[in-house]
């Protein structure tokens, strides 16, 4: 167990390190952003001293541990544009992008789950068919346009629901819920709709293949009734595949909130990373991209963790 | 001597034959949404290589009194623009059609680099096996760690899009968006092919590196990268099309569908049909090519099969 650890946790540092080191190099790509950073008839004076206050006069390798030891302290740079340190206006944008994956990962699996089982137990019946038919959409739409339907319908037609922005208020205080939740929806099932298919599917899979074996043969022959088979019996055996492509899932929400974040106008950090592209705010997009990265590789970190206590027989893989 | 010949030549012909029948086999059990999904994509190759001929106008052409026009079979629709016109009133249909060429060139470049790249790194990996092996994985591991749509992001923004006419950047960001899967799909199966009686035989001759790597491994590792690939082509188009759609993929006028769906989500009120139609292409060509990939998976290498 401990030796399992130590080497998920060392993969999760490794990644960490080659990201860092590909943000390193693909910010050099860029060549020289003092010109960027500076009025366009700054003299060459200043362009030198600007250059040597950020250490670009340095040797390469100097300036990559130089990077490496401000980035262990969460020092990216200044925004260009907003004259704070860009980790914080990363940072501060996290929130939202979290508390919308994980409104759509919730929103995911509440609804996956039973349409899976349903969809295993009542086989070839309409209501499966129009759940896998619901479920290959959701795999292959692209999200932006499921987004952008979901507010052509749901939001401009029938009105049903805001389209943009996040509501004003809290989580903390319950009389704030209705708005929160009613801002929420769009984009949770927008973000959601490629893991709800995802696991809708293989939950499907799932259950149908534990439904072959003896012991649920067994169970029916004792004269359990049907829901209690499906779900006690069945669907405790069908968990593992299922909690793996979760976690699988918890990633890709991540990396799908930019898309969700830009349609819905959401406040999160995969918005400002394209506002500041947009805005050539390197430092902030840089900072944008390690912290969701980050982000991302602890996630999975911790779903490998959760994996090897769910199913023993892994640990020692 | 007479006697053989013939003996031989009815063993070929029975070869033949369980050929054909397999062939035929295979063929008459393809299901009929299948074939839907083939006749949506073969409709989708020749839209794009015909775009020019078939395009009722220039893609370009800027109309300022039939801006926003609703599709022709509409009440307030303009006959002659069957899919409506956009906000500088330039006729959709064209311009999809012209998108096309975008969508499915990137997607098929793309999956080109992908498989070379990924295919022959795999190789590598599983034939030399040590530090090379270890190299590789390692990088395929990192690539997989973190969603790749930041990484595109992050290159973008530092190289600025494309702007000439050939989206080189885009092609190589989508390109190597995917090697990993060939890359350990690849690896695996070499592991094992190298141990077999052939390639030892091949190796024992004195046949090079070369010759075993591509001669005698490669035809047979030939049919999980033809599935993957074909799976992949709709990650590509889904992943160019998202580029496009933020502003970082095909530049306008330039039409392509990601790019038209996110320039007409300004009109989405007013104008449903700016972004309904392109999404619309989008969808339709990625669910074919998914679910004739599925397909294909289940025919020619049911292992792959997975979540």
């Amino acid at each position: 167990m401990r030796q399992f650890l130590v080497r998920r946790a060392f993969r999760a540092v490794a990644a960490l390190w080659g990201i860092s080191t590909i943000v390193f190099v693909v910010m050099r790509l860029s060549g020289d952003p003092v010109p960027l950073m500076l009025p366009p008839d700054a003299p060459a004076s200043e362009i030198f001293r600007v250059r040597a206050e950020l250490g670009l006069d340095q040797p390469l390798y100097i300036q990559y541990l130089v990077y490496f030891g401000n980035l262990a302290r969460g020092d990216l740079g200044r925004s260009i544009h907003m004259r704070q340190p860009a980790m914080q206006i990363a940072a501060e944008r996290l929130p939202a992008t979290l508390e919308l994956a994980l409104g759509a990962f919730f929103l995911a699996v509440v609804v996956a789950i039973p349409a899976g089982l349903v969809s295993a137990a009542r086989r070839n019946s309409i209501w499966d068919n129009l759940a896998m038919g619901l479920a290959l959409i959701g795999q292959s739409a692209p999200t932006f346009y499921i987004g952008i339907m979901l507010i052509l319908v749901m939001g401009l037609q029938l009105r049903l629901f805001p389209i943009s922005g996040r509501g004003q208020g809290t989580w903390l205080e319950l009389g704030d819920w209705p708005t929160m939740l009613s801002h929420m929806t769009l984009p949770a099932i927008t973000l959601g709709a490629f893991t709800m298919a995802s696991i809708a599917r293989l939950t499907r899979s799932a259950v149908l293949e534990v439904m072959r074996q003896d012991f649920i043969r067994t169970a029916r022959a004792k004269g359990l009734s049907e829901l209690f088979v499906l779900v006690r019996h069945n669907l405790k055996n069908a968990a593992i595949p299922i909690v793996t492509i979760m976690g699988l899932q918890l990633g890709t929400l991540l990396g799908g909130a930019v898309v969700t974040e830009t349609v819905f106008s959401w406040p999160g950090i995969g918005r400002l990373a394209i506002q500041s592209i947009f805005n050539r705010d390197y430092p902030v997009v840089q900072s944008a991209v390690v912290l969701v990265a980050s982000f991302f590789v602890l996630v999975n970190f911790l779903v490998d963790l959760a994996y090897g206590w769910l199913d023993p027989r892994i640990r020692y893989a | 001597m007479a006697e053989e010949v013939t003996v031989s030549t009815a063993a070929v012909g029975i070869a033949q034959r369980r050929a054909q029948r397999k062939l035929g086999y295979h063929l008459r059990r393809v299901p009929p949404v299948v074939w839907l999904c083939g006749l949506i994509m073969v409709s989708m190759v020749l839209a794009a290589a015909f775009a020019p001929l078939l395009a009722p106008r220039d893609p370009f052409e800027q109309s300022l009194l039939l801006r926003l026009t609703p599709p022709s079979w509409l009440e307030e629709g303009e006959p002659g623009y069957l899919l409506g016109t956009d906000e500088f009133g330039r006729d959709i249909l064209s311009r999809m059609l012209h998108g096309a060429r975008v969508s499915l060139g990137i997607g098929l470049l793309g999956v080109s680099i992908g498989t070379a790249l990924g295919s022959l790194l795999g190789m590598l990996a599983g034939y030399f096996a040590g530090p090379v092996d270890e190299l590789i994985m390692w990088f395929a591991d990192m690539q997989l760690a973190f969603p790749f749509i930041l990484l595109a992001i992050a290159i973008i923004a530092v190289l600025g899009p494309d702007s000439g006419d050939l989206p080189i950047k885009l092609v190589i960001i989508v390109g190597i968006s995917g090697w990993m899967t060939y890359a350990r799909v690849c690896r695996a199966v070499v592991l094992t092919l190298k141990e077999r009686e052939f390639v030892q035989a091949v190796n024992a001759l004195g046949g090079s590196d070369g010759r075993i790597l591509f001669r005698h491994i490669l035809p047979n590792i030939l049919s999980p990268i033809i599935v993957l690939a074909t799976l992949d082509l709709a990650r590509l188009i889904i992943l160019e099309s998202t580029l496009s759609f933020l502003g970082l993929g095909v530049q306008p006028p330039r039409p392509s569908w990601g790019g038209m769906l996110g320039q007409g989500r300004e009109y989405l009120d007013t104008a449903w049909w700016l972004s309904t139609f392109p999404g619309l292409a989008i969808m339709l060509t990625t669910l074919a090519i998914s679910r004739g990939g599925d397909w294909l998976r289940d025919v020619l290498d049911p292992t792959l099969r997975s979540g």
